[in-house]
């Protein structure tokens, strides 16, 4: 089954997309020590977007669906409007030097890439496509 | 979310209730920068209450720590929940900053 959930890119919407993600995963039974990993990592593409994408501004939408499986689930976060950033070029940071120049951000797709077994950003025209994929290591539900 | 403050004696204990991201990290930015300007040089952040983190959370310690140190003014999490910690640890951020279990470990490590 694929949930949908549509939000405008205010930071204070970050809460309700971890709601419904979290809420999904529990009534797919998706292994509950697993959800935290998932939600988190959903909520740092959307925050990313948010901020560096459409700069917070809320007549920005984003469209989040979860296709969740005995296998895994995938979870695809649409920003229809987006910059271009190239994903395959991301080099993880040094978390020492961040800390030694004092900076308080450039770790959240680190993060991200810790969290979730597969990123895959995919691009068409204005629209970016991030795809995240985690697997399950639940049992086969009986049909 | 919600940021309260306790001052005691010379330390500020900062008691965070609720999740912290990229919407409400800002609020956790404003207390420690108000308290230091307080001229309280000790601080105790309590996490006890702190049910999420992201990495605008985070970005809030990091940015803090190398200059606390060089202004020699300590600052101790203390009280995070399992899944809380889990997160510091992925990114190596538990051996980067100073995390302990109690208020009293804390204030201890905060007066060495």
């Amino acid at each position: 089954m694929i949930y949908h959930h549509q939000f405008s890119c205010d930071r204070e919407n970050l809460q309700a997309v971890r709601h419904f993600v979290t809420k999904v995963l529990r009534e797919e039974l998706f292994p509950e020590e697993d959800i935290p990993a998932v939600v988190l990592a959903i909520d740092e593409v959307c925050a990313n977007l948010i901020v560096h994408s459409h700069q917070s501004d809320p007549d920005g939408l984003i469209d989040l669906h979860l296709k969740v499986t005995p296998q895994n689930v995938v979870c695809e976060i649409i920003d229809r409007d987006s910059i271009f950033y190239d994903f395959s070029n991301h080099r993880n940071p040094d978390i020492e030097q961040i800390v030694r120049e004092g900076r308080n951000g450039g770790v959240g797709l680190m993060l991200v890439k810790r969290l979730v077994d597969k990123i895959e950003v995919e691009r068409h025209g204005t629209q970016s496509t991030w795809r995240l994929t985690k697997g399950s290591l639940r049992p086969t539900l009986p049909a | 979310m919600k940021i309260s403050k306790l001052v005691k004696g010379n330390q500020t204990v900062i008691s965070i209730d609720g999740d912290l991201d990229a919407g409400s990290s800002v609020l956790l930015d404003s207390a420690i920068e108000e308290a230091v300007a307080s001229g309280h040089r000790h601080l105790l952040i309590d996490c006890t209450r702190l049910n999420y983190i992201s990495s605008a959370g985070l970005g809030v310690f990091m940015s803090r720590v190398q200059d606390f140190e060089d202004q020699h003014i300590p600052m101790v999490l203390f009280g995070l929940q399992a899944k809380v910690f889990r997160i510091f640890q992925i990114l190596g951020l538990d051996q980067l900053l100073k995390i302990v279990a109690s208020e009293a470990e804390a204030a201890t490590l905060a007066h060495q």
